[in-house]
């Protein structure tokens, strides 16, 4: 899949990692992010909305792409900015249907155990995009809270 | 009586256990498992439990979390207890509001809170 053009980022923006199909390596890949969004002093909250959200795309791609095999592998790519985050995740596995999963928020689905990630996904960043496909989604989370300087006391 | 275990802290308060979780976050699959495992041993050793968790220690979490949680309400449920949650700080509030499971699961904002609404049994 391309870059989705409304991300506004470039193919040479992304730093790419490939990585084994297990949560230590991609706990890793995500401290990488993490690292990256503090550098850039993003806020407390955006902060958490991109982990959330990263975190839901990676344990997907794990569990239900790549089904915990370990033979396969994840890309990662990431592009971090003061003004936004992008970051791509593709699994080797068949992919699926996102607007075929139940409204989890519905009343009947309510207590259902699962199905929640892609609704946080979309919840907590700017935008979110799935390749046709199904195993590969970009997100992007605009970096509206960057902390003004406070004004000078009266 | 405290006792440790790896990821639950566990305290008596008169009928209620209360349940306080180690981790800052509920979050990797594993240990998600294992807390809900934790957790189901101890509804299952207590038919009628008036179970408090108490998320003070909780500053990030999962909707594998969120999927754990929902099993041990049923699960409590089923044996005829009941499940509070309290002490949310805000960011995680908000998820259970996104998620609506703010209708699901009776919180509370502190532990007194909560305390004072199990129903003697």
């Amino acid at each position: 899949m391309q870059i989705p053009e409304e991300f506004g980022v470039r193919e040479s923006d992304l730093v790419e990692m490939v990585i084994p199909t297990d949560l230590k390596s991609a706990k890793e890949s995500e401290a990488r992010i993490m690292g990256e969004l503090a550098r850039h002093h993003y806020s407390d909250d955006v902060t958490f909305a991109i982990k959330l959200a990263l975190e839901e795309a990676l344990t997907n791609a794990i569990k239900h792409g790549n089904r915990n095999d370990a033979s396969k592998r994840l890309v990662v790519r990431y592009a971090v900015n003061p003004q936004q985050t992008v970051i791509m995740v593709r699994d080797e596995g068949p992919g699926f249907r996102p607007r075929k999963v139940p409204d989890p928020t519905a009343d009947e689905n309510l207590e259902r155990p699962n199905g929640r990630g892609i609704m946080l996904m979309h919840a907590y960043m700017t935008r979110v995009r799935f390749n046709e496909a199904g195993n590969e989604v970009w997100m992007l989370k605009k970096n509206r809270e960057t902390p003004l300087p406070s004004p000078p006391r009266q | 009586m405290e006792q440790p275990s790896s990821h639950l802290r566990i305290k008596r308060s008169d009928a209620v256990s209360i349940v306080e979780f180690a981790d800052r976050k509920i979050l990797e699959e594993l240990s998600i498992q294992e807390i809900g495992e934790e957790l189901h041993q101890v509804v299952e050793s207590e038919p009628g439990i008036k179970l408090l968790l108490n998320f003070k220690n909780v500053d990030h979490l999962s909707s594998a979390a969120l999927g754990m949680l929902i099993t041990l309400n049923k699960k409590v449920k089923e044996q005829s207890g009941q499940l509070k949650l309290c002490d949310i700080n805000r960011q995680i509030y908000e998820v259970f509001k996104i998620t609506r499971l703010n209708r699901v699961f009776d919180i509370h904002e502190t532990a007194e809170q909560a305390l004072s609404h199990f129903q003697s049994s």
